[in-house]
């Protein structure tokens, strides 16, 4: 079975939080994605993987393997976790082309955005920002 | 000495009832509960129509026009600043020079004093509760100069260890700085105390009185403080606008922070000389709308006296003290004998910015993080926390509100 695209992915975390109709089901959920996550090896907790512009503290690791980008991420706040959680399910094993033109509308329609506060969204920018970094990188080493 | 006021009970409803921004609500319909004071404080009704009154009527350039307005506007700046000076009790008006705010106040001594009065091998004093705002200007002063930081340290509580910062004084320290009270726990410190114990070896004495401005008595004179700093907008005025006091005997000493307008004698190619104070130190044209604010916020707080506003306050912080303290889990940061209007805290091991995030859902607006002071938070061993500070106009009402937040919190992170 082909993988799911980037859209598909990102149409099944909007139909999801669609489920929930009071911002505390949505949190709980997000509260519960990010428990889910499996927390990243200590040994890359280090600034060379933080992400700056989160008030917690985020980290974020890719690997590639046959031109895919494979993400690990991290952080010590539950939502901030879950909201990376997000990211990384939508992004992760996704060709490093398409990761790096991505258009994220979803995050603006998982119905949380009102309550994304400024610094959050900085956040959730920077978090992006660095996956598609990552992705750049990598369509660079694969096309030499 | 201003006369006593006889103390009128103070009515929180009407005092609430004067703040604009306090009636609305956040959210699906949620009354807003502001517990972010020490960050910024709302602005009663006559701190608005005082600012819009000068920018409808009496807007002009001051210090420099022959005209009405100008003399109008000039007038209403200058007795401003002797609102501020009698608010702080200083011998002289020209004691008091307006800044953007306590940051530039700080800068401006970091800079004027310390160009002229701090060289390699000097020490300068801090405490460990400094707000970055007083320690990263005096690191910026060391690295230039090649002078040494030193940090008064504290006990577990909060407070500072006076020992300790008497063993830090020497021939060598060329000023203390620290807060009359700390921004991250509230902890209130004895700079009478610690100004008079530098006094004896002649160290002079600033202190970045921010979050005393709203909640404390000030008393320069008193105190003896060589300099004195704080923000407008703390203490229920606009932005943009704050307060160096200065000795007359430094300001004098001292050379000008920025050249410009305003601040001259006179000008040719060859040399300028400088205005007397507290022009000096006011290069360009300044918050006239500010200043004329910040005047009527100190009339506002006056008006409802300072021993009744510390009592209200005194009482809203023990309530929250004991309710927040008492919820099972909660860890109170900072438990200092004397702490004013901030509980800072933690819900187990729950990341402020988790609670924080659920608290604003509810309409609880509270601060999270390291409240500008990275290296308290890391000699506390903890990430930051959640800090409700109080105003003025916060009530038991809304303390209840906070603890009953902080069970949804713990509810949902369980
Ligand atoms: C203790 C203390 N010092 C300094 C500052 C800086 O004040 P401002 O940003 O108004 O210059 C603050 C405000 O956050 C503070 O709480």
């Amino acid at each position: 079975m082909a993988t799911p695209s980037i859209a598909e992915r990102a149409q099944d975390v909007v139909e999801e939080f669609a489920l929930f109709d009071d911002w505390m089901g949505k949190y709980e959920y997000l509260i519960d994605l990010g428990k889910d996550v499996p927390a990243i090896d200590d040994s890359f907790k280090t600034p060379d993987y933080r992400i700056h512009g989160c008030q917690s503290q985020v980290w974020l690791r890719a690997e590639e393997q046959d031109g895919r980008v494979y993400f690990f991420a991290d952080s010590d706040a539950l939502i901030t976790k879950g909201l990376i959680s997000l990211l990384v399910r939508v992004f992760t094993g996704q060709p490093a082309s398409d990761i790096a033109t991505a258009q994220l509308e979803f995050l603006d329609k998982i119905g949380l955005q009102d309550h994304l506060s400024a610094t959050r969204k900085n956040g959730l920018a920077a978090m992006v920002k660095r996956m598609k970094q990552y992705a750049l990188l990598f369509s660079a080493t694969v096309r030499n | 000495m201003p006369t006593p006021r006889t103390s009128v009970a103070f009515d929180v409803d009407a005092v609430r009832a004067a703040f604009p921004a306090l009636q609305q609500t956040v959210y699906d319909e949620l009354p807003l509960i502001y517990l972010d004071n020490a960050a910024t404080a709302q602005k009663p009704r006559v701190v608005l129509d005082r600012m819009a009154h000068y920018y409808a009527v009496e807007n002009s350039n001051i210090h420099r026009g022959v005209h009405f307005l100008s003399q109008q506007a000039t007038d209403a700046y200058e007795q401003a600043r002797q609102t501020v000076a009698r608010f702080i009790n200083a011998a002289h008006t020209h004691e008091v020079i307006f800044t953007r705010g306590t940051t530039e106040a700080i800068n401006l001594i970091a800079s004027s004093y310390g160009k002229t009065q701090v060289s390699a091998g000097d020490e300068l004093v801090v405490s460990a509760l400094e707000h970055h705002s007083n320690l990263v200007p005096w690191q910026m002063l060391c690295e230039e100069v090649g002078a040494t930081l030193r940090i008064i340290p504290i006990h577990d509580d909060g407070s500072l260890d006076l020992d300790a910062y008497r063993s830090l004084l020497s021939e060598r320290t060329k000023l203390v700085a620290v807060n009359h009270i700390s921004n991250a726990l509230g902890t209130i410190n004895p700079i009478a105390q610690i100004i008079a114990d530098a006094h004896a070896l002649e160290i002079p004495v600033l202190i970045d009185g921010a979050q005393a401005a709203p909640h404390a008595k000030i008393d320069v004179r008193a105190l003896d403080a060589d300099f004195y700093c704080f923000s407008s907008h703390k203490m229920f005025g606009p932005t943009g606008i704050g307060v160096l006091y200065g000795k007359e005997a430094w300001l004098n000493a001292l050379p000008p922070y920025q050249g410009g307008g305003d601040m001259i004698e006179q000008v040719s190619f060859e040399r300028s000389t400088y205005d007397s104070l507290p022009h000096k130190f006011e290069a360009g044209t300044p918050h006239i709308a500010g200043g004329l604010g910040l005047a009527a916020a100190i009339d506002f707080m006056e008006s409802l006296g300072h021993d009744a506003i510390e009592a209200h306050e005194r009482e809203v912080l023990a309530y929250a003290t004991e309710r927040i303290g008492n919820i099972e889990g909660v860890r109170l940061i900072g438990t200092a004998p004397q702490k004013a209007s901030v509980v800072s805290f933690l819900v187990g091991d729950i990341h402020p910015y988790d609670a924080g995030t659920i608290l604003d859902r509810l309409g609880i607006a509270v601060r999270t993080g390291h409240h500008c002071a990275q290296p308290l938070m890391d000699r506390l061993g903890i990430p930051g926390t959640v800090r409700a500070s109080f105003a003025l106009y916060n009530t038991r009402n809304d303390v209840d509100a906070l603890a009953d937040g902080i069970l949804k919190v713990k509810q949902l992170f369980a």
